[in-house]
């Protein structure tokens, strides 16, 4: 029997590695697969609740979760390239279009 | 220690580890795949949770669609630039002691409150139908609405993704 905060604890560490990528990287497309990281580590948890009470409600927010995250990869990565179509870089720092 | 919690402590590892070299990789090629490795740990969590359907979600949708998007626009993009140049910003001390915090914090609260977490342990009927058609029922009974929004919702982002990604709209 494994204890459900053993789940939570490695989902709290999946996501801090997920959210220290997206803060200190350059490439935005490593800071897209690090929002993938995120995500993953709340499916865990969802999942873990999921299994804890016997009810599949929380494998059923995880499809939701899921379909986000393929939504967001495709829109993501359709900025991404015309991105890299109009500046040619995929440096989040070089991309500041919005900045006076 | 029981063999569970033996493939517990193995699939931990391995996602996390993993998860770091996703982060700290030059080539995001390498980022990838590593990415790839993580997915499948977590898979692996999932079964040890009691939730094949998801196993095989995670399996065919993440591993294989998503990373292989990603793959595309890897390839698509020019690394040749990228990869020569600093890959962590300026602020990645900050960053990284604002992370180690925050994960701090969670993993504190957690600790202190896990005596919290045992209610359900005597609830303990073995389920007398599939995972996989208990989360259909679920999904096309209780989450009809949600289903046909998400739907809608992939719609959209498949027409935006098409849009953004074409090279001049006439």
């Amino acid at each position: 029997m494994i204890p459900i905060h053993w789940y939570l604890m490695l989902g709290t560490a999946l996501f801090t590695v997920g959210v220290i990528g997206v803060l200190t990287r350059r490439n935005v497309i490593v800071i897209l697969m690090s929002i993938e990281l995120i995500l993953n580590a709340v499916n865990v948890n969802l999942v873990a609740f999921s299994d804890y009470f016997r009810s599949v409600d929380g494998q059923v927010f995880v499809i939701f979760v899921i379909t986000d995250a393929a939504a967001e990869a495709a829109i993501g990565l359709a900025l991404i390239i015309a991105l890299f179509r109009n500046k040619e870089t995929v440096n989040a720092d070089e991309i500041d279009l919005l900045k006076w | 220690m029981t063999l569970l919690q033996i493939a517990f402590f193995f699939l931990s590892a391995l996602a996390l580890a993993s998860a770091i070299l996703v982060i700290t990789r030059r080539n995001a090629v390498h980022s990838v795949i590593w990415l790839i490795v993580t997915l499948f740990s977590v898979g692996g969590i999932f079964l040890l949770l009691h939730a094949e359907f998801l196993f095989a979600v995670q399996v065919i949708l993440y591993v294989g669609g998503i990373m292989v998007l990603f793959l595309f626009v890897v390839m698509l993009v020019n690394l040749d630039v990228a990869v020569k140049q600093a890959q962590f910003s300026r602020q990645w001390q900050l960053a990284l002691a604002t992370a180690i915090i925050l994960m701090a914090e969670l993993a504190y609260g957690i600790y202190r409150g896990h005596q919290g977490f045992t209610l359900a342990q005597t609830s303990a009927v073995p389920p007398t139908i599939g995972n996989t058609q208990a989360v259909a029922l679920a999904l096309y009974q209780d989450y009809m609405l949600p289903v046909e929004i998400a739907s809608v919702l992939l719609l959209v982002a498949m027409v935006g993704a098409v849009v953004m990604a074409k090279r001049k709209l006439e």
